[in-house]
């Protein structure tokens, strides 16, 4: 059973996801094709079929701590399973943009931080830097002895690259981020 | 024929054997690829995952560089050619966006460079008649599984690529090398992408539900394109090997890795070296017979 809080201004969250997505909600009839094609819906507690519904019974902007909003790979099988065409893919997209500018809680395994640490790398050298975006996330989630066993085999197989690149067109990158942290606060 | 040549930040480290092993072909077939200078990040899912604005600019700044060569750009990696058509996408369809990437390059792009995969320019222009005369190996009946993964085939509607639930494209090449295509259900299946680190959990998962399915098809290797999608189902096999009764030795190989060894290439210029799991079964196959 689907179940939401209701709140004064109900529509808010809806809203605000139809106009970031380009998706209009209230086409999903509830067949339930992209839970069923969803790689990672027996490991959440919600599903893509019951954001859906939520969001479209007028969910308030709890729905944006669900697991799922997180634990989602961008997969797309959701959007290119919908017989009525809906783009799921990117409607949590839209959660994710409105869970990181609300502050919702953070998820396990914390995404939001990898992304973080990938995007710095790429501010940073105008190209994503993996040791640098391990190093980031490992040092902001403290766990710092996954997969340690793994890195020598790497940089001995040069799978690999020990040095930042170089190369990278950096001025034109961080015109693009200043913009960006121009238009949205200094979310990311 | 010469192509604009977007290598993505991974073909400088986790997946220097894919670009090397690209670079080998082409130049085998006599393609000829210019990058465009000083080539920067695509964003990847950490870029979509964070902001619009930001999931657009980044690949439309490479887009626009490669709209001044005047050529079509020639992505290898699944996950760049994804957010680049996507970014197209985007900005023909939406004056919107396109406004705001415009103030975030400071110059105009409408959305039109013609994106390709290697695998399309190997298909489409090369031609199959082409290569199966270049070639001076035979995969010897290698039998190969596919994967081609998310980013290739999805959205179907923006990257156009192929049948997104049962694609063929990399098993015509497989074939035309000789090899045995075979017909298993996690072609279009999900490894788990970008959680690698995060939810390492879910990948070990997601991906030995792939191994496992590839070992019943009785796969000498997986053949894939995507580095992220090689990654993950090459350095989880150890993960998921820990647990008792498991015991997966499948090497996972990038189709230009085949392709090169076929068009006479030896597996050090290929970068086999630096697989996880060795693909000695599969150099074994190929030399045998060469």
């Amino acid at each position: 059973m689907i179940t939401i809080k209701k709140t004064k201004n109900s529509r808010a969250l809806k809203d605000a996801v139809e106009a970031l997505s380009g998706v209009d909600l209230s086409v999903c009839y509830q067949c339930k094709k992209c839970s069923g094609g969803c790689p990672v819906a027996t490991l959440t507690r919600s599903r893509p079929s019951e954001i859906m519904r939520q969001l479209h019974l007028g969910a308030a902007d709890e729905l944006l701590g669900s697991d799922l909003v997180w634990m989602c790979v961008s997969c797309g099988t959701c959007s290119a399973r919908c017989p009525m065409g809906i783009d799921v893919a990117a409607v949590m997209d839209a959660l994710r943009w409105l869970a990181l500018e609300h502050g919702a809680p953070k998820p396990q395994g914390n995404v939001p931080l990898f992304n973080r640490a990938f995007l710095k790398t790429v501010e940073t050298f105008g190209r994503a830097y993996e040791i640098g975006l391990i190093a980031g996330y490992k040092l902001g989630t403290g766990k710092l002895m996954s997969d340690v066993e793994k890195f020598p085999v790497m940089l001995r197989k040069g799978k690999i690259a020990l040095l930042p690149p170089r190369g990278g067109d950096r001025q034109a990158v961080k015109r693009i981020f200043n913009k960006v942290k121009a238009s949205t606060g200094a979310k990311s | 024929m010469k192509y604009a040549y977007y290598p993505g930040c991974s073909a400088e480290s986790t997946a220097r054997d894919l670009n090397q092993s690209a670079l080998a072909v082409v130049r085998a077939l006599g393609i000829d690829f210019e990058e465009p200078k000083g080539w920067t990040c695509c964003g990847a899912t950490a870029g979509h995952q964070t902001d619009r604005l930001l999931a657009v600019s980044l690949p439309a700044t490479n887009l626009a560089k490669v709209q001044d060569m005047k050529l079509d750009m020639v992505v290898n990696c699944a996950a760049c050619y994804n957010r680049m058509k996507v970014a197209n996408h985007e900005i023909s369809s939406r004056p919107a966006i396109r406004q705001g990437v415009h103030d975030a390059l400071d110059r105009d792009y409408d959305g039109s460079v013609k994106v390709r995969h290697l695998v399309e320019v190997l298909l489409d222009d090369v031609g199959l008649p082409a290569i199966t005369r270049s070639l001076k190996r035979s995969l010897n009946g290698l039998k190969v599984a596919c994967y081609y993964g998310c980013l290739l085939v999805r959205p179907p509607g923006v990257v156009k690529f192929d049948d997104p639930e049962d694609p063929k494209s990399l098993d015509r090449l497989v074939t035309a090398m000789g090899g045995r295509s075979l017909d298993w259900p996690c072609k279009v299946e999900c490894c788990g992408g970008g959680l690698a680190l995060s939810r390492t959990d879910v990948v070990v998962r997601l991906t030995e539900s792939i191994l496992d399915m590839a070992v019943q098809a009785g796969a000498d290797c997986i053949a894939v394109s995507c580095p992220m999608c090689q990654m993950n189902l090459d350095l989880r096999q150890q993960d998921i090997n820990k647990r008792p009764g498991k015991n997966y030795r499948m090497p996972i190989v990038y189709l230009t890795q085949l392709l090169g060894l076929c068009l006479g290439f030896g597996p050090g210029e290929l970068g086999f070296e630096k697989l996880m799991v060795p693909a000695t079964k599969v150099l074994e196959k190929v030399n045998a017979h060469a």
